[in-house]
């Protein structure tokens, strides 16, 4: 009847840590340190908010509104801005801040148009689950309502691609609403967080208090799954004859890799890995068969279509993934463990569902498929493994050099990838370049791929990589882009130059809009409308060229002899960007490939060469 | 196309309502009717929603309610095992003459006039979706200036309340 008994039987208050419940950040508070009472402004109760949540870097660009902020930041010594050139790449710098480090990504911008160019990497983290706190300033609370100038209802916009978002009325709230934002941001199914603040929110007088404690009674991500629903997929797996384990960016989140490691070579099930997951689990590892889905390779595809039992581990069935719904997987039961129970049941039934968080769901399973095979149930694989032999050594992954004698981008990508090698970070756009870049590297560990892969957002990669390489200084971080991509967000090119953060970017450049070109030459009888960028044909721009007026260094590479010279003569410099423009033919294309609206079984390991379709 | 009637408890805040509507419109799924109001406790505001649902399970609609984080707990309440009321308020052209026929119906139906004119009379009737149709049916032919009707409000039968913990949907 009252608060107290809704609340009855459920964690109503929140103890919480900085950060993400993986990594408790220097400087951040525990539930036990002592209570912090100061009298400040708004503005300062909000800088000193994010050191208290232990954000180490914001990406932003100032304006009318969130002005009062960044007075107060000048002062910071633990929260280092970083001056963008557009609030997209703050967004998605967040984001690949996040990505590569583990911590949460912040972002800072002004009410308005500075608010609205949030929206695209907002929208992005949301779609690939990246934990983010967005912080906007708004005009002032007289103001809301009127159309006054830079106004935008951004918590109204955002809606729809943030996990939460607050409006603060009352500059008291500040510290709880920011601890909530980072709270929500990066426990349960991660994802993005803004907070508007107005103005003269910001200005008034205040008193800053770090909460001990946060309230939120409608938020309880569920972490470790049910005992039965373990048994019960522990039972399936361990008697199954022809098992995938279909592993998602979910267990990177977790932080699960080492266990999934484990399960997979205790069970000796094959694995395949997303493209959000790529990295999860080790490439050269002899029971990885690659990337499932629309350019995923014949033997991830093959297993997925031909298993008797599917295990997806932080995975959401996604239409790149599945193809045309009702032909995927057919003789499939699905396990289908994710901490987000809106995920399971959602695209595909789950025979038998389990909401949890991957570490512990996996955790539990190698215990629980222990006991069944100290039981003595033993799958044996053998007919499985050599089916699926037999696929990949059929189809493996390969590309023709281009019949014009261009250079290959794929071979650009894999010797990119074999000079760099596995501990380096990389950071694609959307598009063919990404899908290669999926394909052709080897990713052997955790936190090394980064792309916009539900979203498919073009121009992520540059900006993704500075925030990476701002995330994990002392890593190689490399964004392999194409033209079109690159020619969306390279003004970050300038940032990095200036605040010495010296990515790589290896613009790969067929002059096109490349995926989109495929698809015009595949579906639309070569009919190329829109889809000529003029950088081949008239050289604008001028990539090497642009580089240097970006203060970074540029190179060119057009032929197959100087692409390792090339890539070698970039890791050769530390102490500024550079820029690879490699010159490649326009008619490579992206295979295999299950064309939009197809089924699976339709996988086209080459044009009209279909694997697995047996009519 | 099946209809469920959901119970929801909701954080009583700036924007909630708005978060819900936005969320069926962006999901594809239907509201039939909306009430939202107050409870016996200030902080928590309670939203009886009629879902029509087709083509994919009830269990969607509530999950991605479920991960609103404003949204405390969603109760399904069965036509059954439930009280369900709408109101309904009807405006009649009614001389003189029509008028005794109007309060007989009226009577009928424990409806009640609430607003008299010389050549109009309001009525107001609660009840369920079918009560109120056949009303509406049986005033109709007196000609109807306006009506405005109220989404269905509905509340379990028995002692038990939602807001205890012992009948959580989840």
């Amino acid at each position: 009847m009252t608060q107290s008994r809704i609340a009855e039987g459920r964690p109503a208050v929140v103890p919480h840590a900085a950060q993400s419940p993986h990594t408790q950040a220097p400087g951040s508070t525990a539930p036990a340190a002592p209570r912090i009472v100061e009298k400040v402004t708004g503005a300062k109760s909000v800088v000193r908010s994010l050191e208290e949540a232990g954000a180490e870097i914001v990406f932003g660009i100032p304006g009318g509104a969130v002005l009062p902020v960044y007075d107060p930041l000048l002062d910071s010594t633990r929260v280092r801005h970083v001056l963008v050139r557009h609030e997209q790449g703050a967004g998605h710098a967040a984001t690949g801040y996040a990505q590569a480090s583990g911590k949460v990504g912040v972002c800072m911008a002004t009410s308005g148009p500075g608010a609205t160019n949030l929206v695209t990497p907002i929208a992005d983290a949301h779609m690939d689950s990246v934990p983010l706190v967005a912080i906007t300033g708004q005009v002032g609370r007289p103001m809301i309502g009127t159309d006054g100038f830079q106004e935008a209802d951004i918590c109204g916009i955002t809606m729809p691609i943030t996990k939460h978002n607050f409006l603060v009325t009352d500059p008291a709230e500040i510290p709880q609403t920011i601890a909530a934002a980072f709270h929500l941001a990066s426990t349960g199914r991660p994802g993005p967080v803004l907070v508007d603040i107005p103005k003269d929110v910001l200005q008034s007088e205040t008193t800053f208090v770090w909460p001990q404690d946060l309230h939120l009674p409608g938020y309880r991500p569920t972490m470790r799954p049910h005992s039965g629903q373990i048994t019960a997929a522990a039972k399936l797996i361990a008697s199954a004859r022809r098992p995938v384990l279909y592993v998602g960016g979910g267990v990177l989140k977790a932080r699960a890799t080492e266990a999934l490691r484990h399960l997979a070579e205790l069970t000796g099930i094959p694995v395949v890995t997303t493209l959000m997951a790529r990295g999860a689990f080790p490439d050269s590892h002899i029971q990885h068969l690659g990337m499932p889905g629309m350019h995923g390779t014949v033997a991830a595809v093959g297993a997925m279509q031909r298993a008797d039992i599917i295990v997806a581990l932080g995975a959401r069935f996604d239409d790149r993934v599945t193809g045309q719904l009702s032909t995927f997987a057919p003789g499939a039961t699905v396990i289908h463990a994710d901490i987000d129970p809106a995920e399971i049941g959602k695209n595909r039934v789950a025979d038998v569902p389990i909401v949890g968080d991957a570490q512990e769901v996996i955790t539990e399973l190698i215990t629980a498929v222990g006991v069944e095979q100290a039981a003595g149930v033993v799958a044996d694989l053998t007919a499985w493994w050599a089916e699926l032999d037999d696929l990949r050594a059929t189809f493996p992954l390969g590309y023709d050099w281009p019949s014009d004698g261009s250079l290959s981008p794929q071979y650009v990508i894999e010797r990119l990838g074999k000079i760099v090698g596995p501990d380096a970070i990389y950071a694609a756009g959307v598009g063919q370049h990404q899908m290669w870049a999926a394909q052709f590297i080897s990713y052997e560990k955790p936190g090394t791929w980064l792309n916009s892969g539900g979203l498919g957002t073009m121009g992520y990669a540059v900006p993704a990589a500075m925030g990476a390489k701002m995330g994990r200084p002392d890593a190689v971080v490399w964004a392999i882009d194409g033209d079109g991509c690159f020619q969306m967000t390279n003004q970050e090119l300038a940032t990095c130059a200036i605040e010495n953060i010296p990515i790589k970017v290896a613009v790969i450049n067929n002059g096109n809009l490349g995926m989109v070109r495929q698809w015009q030459s595949l579906f639309y009888g070569e009919r190329y409308s829109q889809t000529d960028l003029g950088t081949h044909k008239h050289h604008i721009p001028d990539f090497k060229l642009l580089a240097e007026a970006y203060g970074c260094l540029g190179l060119r590479c057009e032929s197959k002899e100087d692409v390792d010279r090339t890539i070698e003569a970039a890791m050769a410099v530390n102490d500024q960007p550079v820029v690879i423009d490699f010159v490649v033919g326009k008619d490579a294309q992206v295979w295999p490939m299950v064309a939009a609206g197809t089924g699976n079984d339709q996988i086209m390991a080459a044009r009209d060469i279909r694997p697995l379709f047996d009519e | 196309m099946t209809r469920h009637t959901l119970s929801v408890l909701v954080e009583n805040k700036p924007g909630v309502l708005a978060r819900v509507s936005s969320l069926f419109s962006r999901r594809g799924f239907n509201i039939h009717s909306l009430a939202v109001g107050p409870t016996e406790n200030p902080d928590v505001s309670r939203m009886t929603i009629v879902v029509a649902v087709e083509g994919l399970p009830l269990e969607q609609v509530t999950k991605q309610l479920n991960k609103l984080i404003n949204v405390l707990k969603i109760v399904e309440l069965a036509p059954a095992a439930a009280v369900q009321r709408e109101l309904l308020l009807i405006k009649l052209r009614s001389d003189s003459t029509a008028r005794p026929q109007i309060v007989s119906i009226v009577e009928m139906f424990r409806a009640h006039i609430i607003d008299v004119a010389p050549d109009s009379v309001t009525v107001e009737a609660t009840g369920t979706s079918d009560k109120l149709e056949a009303l509406t049916k049986m005033l109709e032919p007196f000609g109807v200036r306006e009506m405005v009707q109220s989404g269905m409000v509905a509340l379990g039968r028995g002692p038990r309340s939602i807001t205890s913990s012992a009948s959580r949907a989840d």
